[in-house]
């Protein structure tokens, strides 16, 4: 034994991630696992509903029904004049069993007919329930949308839900950390969307398995929040635990002044505290991978899988030319679900019906990129075109800026907020086999009608294929 | 919560990647606020010939014989990615799922599995798809053997494949806990938690 002892502090860099973690930590469980502490949990009528009335069913109370908040917008459908009747069978039911549980938990309810009613994850950050630094959950997959805000946001099941409300944590294994780069600056033209649909192809649906992700890099931090949430959106695409991108001065701007951000001295405070949300320099990571953005072309999905996509410039691939089985015989698949060949151009594939909406590609700026393309131009004729605000909010700017006048003259339809076509809200589908280009974020199987042949792409790509009748390059219709 | 330790029993292989949730139980199978009902609506798409009707596809895994007595299902990589629909979980366990071994799962219906007595058993690849080529090569399908005690999967032919599960998840799958009681044994450091974080960041607090 040495005469005397020195005191070491050892300084273990940290990533993001990690520090998001362990300001929430409130016990460490052993073998991986953590409790942490859920400072705001989003419900929707859908799933939310199940876990409201489960917990009710046990005698449980929500713990802070002050930090819960709930919405309308998977079931409830968007046309104008809507109620609580919807085309989803038994959708009353959702509807006014999560009114009632809701009132009766004393959560906050958007409600339909309000103002601030919309999809989950757009009003979220709208109403600044999602800040940086904050953990929320959701029993929704796309809740990784508001790590776009330098939240810890994940998305949940029903059972869990019930847990974080009646004990304000969640037991959870911290995944691995992953840093992805995007390098470059987005030519015009391209956008966040096809960033991310080209990281899922490059690297797969699972690439990010197990994986808590930062997305970092020249083009995340030049873009936009509202681009950062489209990012972060499809992070459960590429099969992330959950991703998050540092929050900066341009966060800070965008959550100034919302309903429920902090005010005054305590903005002042809390400004402080999130520009320490960043990876130390010297921070480690399991995996570090990136991805070159200057030359990306907009990117449109042949296949059932976000990782089935291709510049629009492509073709759709040959399945003999992958190696690996599974992805081969998945490619088969696709196609044949598809109806494509190997080799036929992306470009110039004829759709039927334009979807513009969901939490991916519906807040303000989405609507704006799509408008740009849509002014004084017509959808092709045989093309059925809907427009889908994200939010109550959303929907009302729009107008006051003209654009839904741009969209109806175009010929799309306008409807009020929701998740709508995305999937099955309100009951709605598209055709058998009907070819649709989407802004939304999952192409899978019958996800948005039997058999319904779903291309996804940005809402300028979407807005320029409507107009041209086939997928298109929206660098050519730009002004 | 059911318990789970071991089981022997069919298995049925269905070895496609990225099988999503929505595939498992599609949206207009979801009709009630609840948690039950949904087996009819399992893999809807797929088991029966047009959407919304209950009018078998005689050549899908579940509606043939052996396996429409499976309890155990064989998968492809990424099982039940998408949509965090809890319902995927709750309409395979009513139809008589109690395992799935597939090279990897989506995340959050992995954790919903294990919070609803499904045990989700990780094995590589080439495993997975070695006991789908013996279950499907006899008539009869032998069964497989799934032991959470040991943590292992025996195959018909005797291979014993060990797998890995965290000791939370084991524990909780085992005992068949309910995960709320459990976590507020600790209900003072979720207190002393929350106190200290009202001073740090009081902007949390509504
Ligand atoms: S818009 Fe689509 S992906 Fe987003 S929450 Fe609604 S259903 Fe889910």
């Amino acid at each position: 034994m040495p005469a005397f002892v020195c005191c070491y502090i050892v300084v273990v860099a940290k990533t993001l991630i990690d520090k998001l973690w362990d300001e929430h930590l409130v016990a460490d469980l052993g073998d991986g696992g953590s409790l942490l502490y859920i400072d705001r949990i989003f419900l929707h009528e859908r799933t939310g509903s199940v876990a409201l009335k489960e917990l009710a069913a046990a005698g449980r109370r929500v713990r802070n029904p002050e930090q819960v908040f709930c919405t309308m917008d998977h079931i409830v459908d968007t046309f104008p004049g809507r109620g609580d009747t919807t085309r989803v069978p038994g959708g009353t039911d959702f509807i006014t069993q999560t009114r009632a549980a809701a009132r009766a938990a004393g959560i906050t309810l958007f409600d339909i007919g309000g103002d601030d009613q919309g999809i989950v994850h757009v009003v979220s950050p709208e109403q600044g329930i999602a800040l940086p630094g904050v953990s929320l959950v959701c029993p929704d997959s796309h809740t990784c949308t508001l790590g776009g805000l330098g939240a810890l946001a994940w998305g949940i099941g029903s059972t869990e839900a019930e847990h974080a409300l009646a004990t304000k944590t969640l037991v959870v294994r911290k995944p691995r950390n992953m840093r992805v780069r995007f390098d470059g600056r987005l030519a015009p033209g391209v956008t966040a969307k096809d960033m991310i649909l080209a990281l899922i192809g490059a690297h797969t649906a699972g690439g990010g398995v197990g994986y808590a992700i930062e997305f970092a890099g020249e083009a995340v931090r030049s873009l936009p929040v509202e681009a950062r949430l489209t990012l972060c959106n499809m992070g459960v695409e590429f099969g992330a635990w959950t991703v998050v991108v540092p929050p900066d001065d341009t966060t800070f701007e965008y959550v100034r002044g919302r309903p429920y951000a902090p005010r005054g001295e305590t903005w002042d405070r809390a400004v402080e505290r999130w520009r320490a949300l960043r990876s130390d320099d010297d921070a480690r990571f399991d995996a570090e991978i990136s991805l070159d953005c200057a030359h990306l072309a907009p990117q449109v999905t042949w296949g059932t899988s976000p990782q089935h996509e291709a510049g629009i410039d492509g073709v759709v691939p040959d399945p003999a030319g992958q190696a690996d089985a599974n992805r081969r015989r998945s490619m088969e698949r696709a196609l044949e679900y598809m109806g494509l060949q190997p080799g036929t151009r992306l470009r110039g594939l004829p759709i039927q019906a334009a979807f513009i909406g969901s939490c991916t590609n519906s807040r303000l700026s989405d609507l704006r990129a799509a408008a740009a393309i849509l002014q004084g131009r017509k959808v092709a004729s045989g093309v059925r075109a809907i427009c889908v605000p994200g939010s109550t909010r959303v929907k009302r700017a729009a107008e006051q800026e003209g654009i839904d006048r741009i969209f109806r003259e175009a010929g799309f339809e306008w409807r009020e907020s929701g998740c709508s076509m995305c999937f099955y809200a309100g009951g709605e589908s598209f055709g058998f086999e009907e070819r649709v280009v989407s802004s939304t974020n999952r192409n899978f199987e019958n996800r948005q009608g039997p058999r319904t042949r779903t291309h996804l792409a940005s809402p300028a790509t979407v807005a320029a294929s409507a107009i041209a009748g086939h997928l298109a390059d929206v660098r050519q219709l730009a002004r | 919560m059911e318990k789970f330790t071991r089981i022997t029993a069919v298995a049925a292989p269905l070895l496609r990647i990225n099988i999503d949730t929505d595939a498992i139980i599609p949206s207009r199978e979801m009709k009630t606020v609840g948690k039950t009902g949904l087996a009819a609506g399992l893999f809807a798409n797929w088991r029966y010939r047009t959407p919304g009707s209950r009018d078998e596809a005689p050549d899908f895994v579940l509606n043939r014989e052996p396996y429409r007595h499976a309890r155990i299902l064989l998968a492809g990589a990424n099982f039940g990615c998408g949509s965090s629909r809890e319902h995927a979980v709750w309409a395979l366990h009513e139809w008589g799922i109690r395992a799935i071994i597939a090279p990897s799962f989506g995340a959050i219906f992995a954790g919903n599995c294990v919070r609803n007595g499904i045990l989700p058993v990780v094995l590589d690849n080439a495993v997975v798809e070695d006991l789908a080529r013996q279950v499907e090569g006899d008539a009869s399908s032998p069964p497989l053997t799934v032991d959470l005690v040991e943590r292992t999967v025996t195959a018909p032919d005797g291979a014993r494949h060990a797998f890995a599960i965290n000791d939370t998840d084991r524990e909780m799958l085992l005992e068949g806990l309910d995960g709320i009681a459990h976590t507020l044994k600790r209900d003072d450091a979720i207190l002393a938690f929350q106190a200290q974080d009202r001073l740090r960041r009081p902007w949390i607090y509504l």
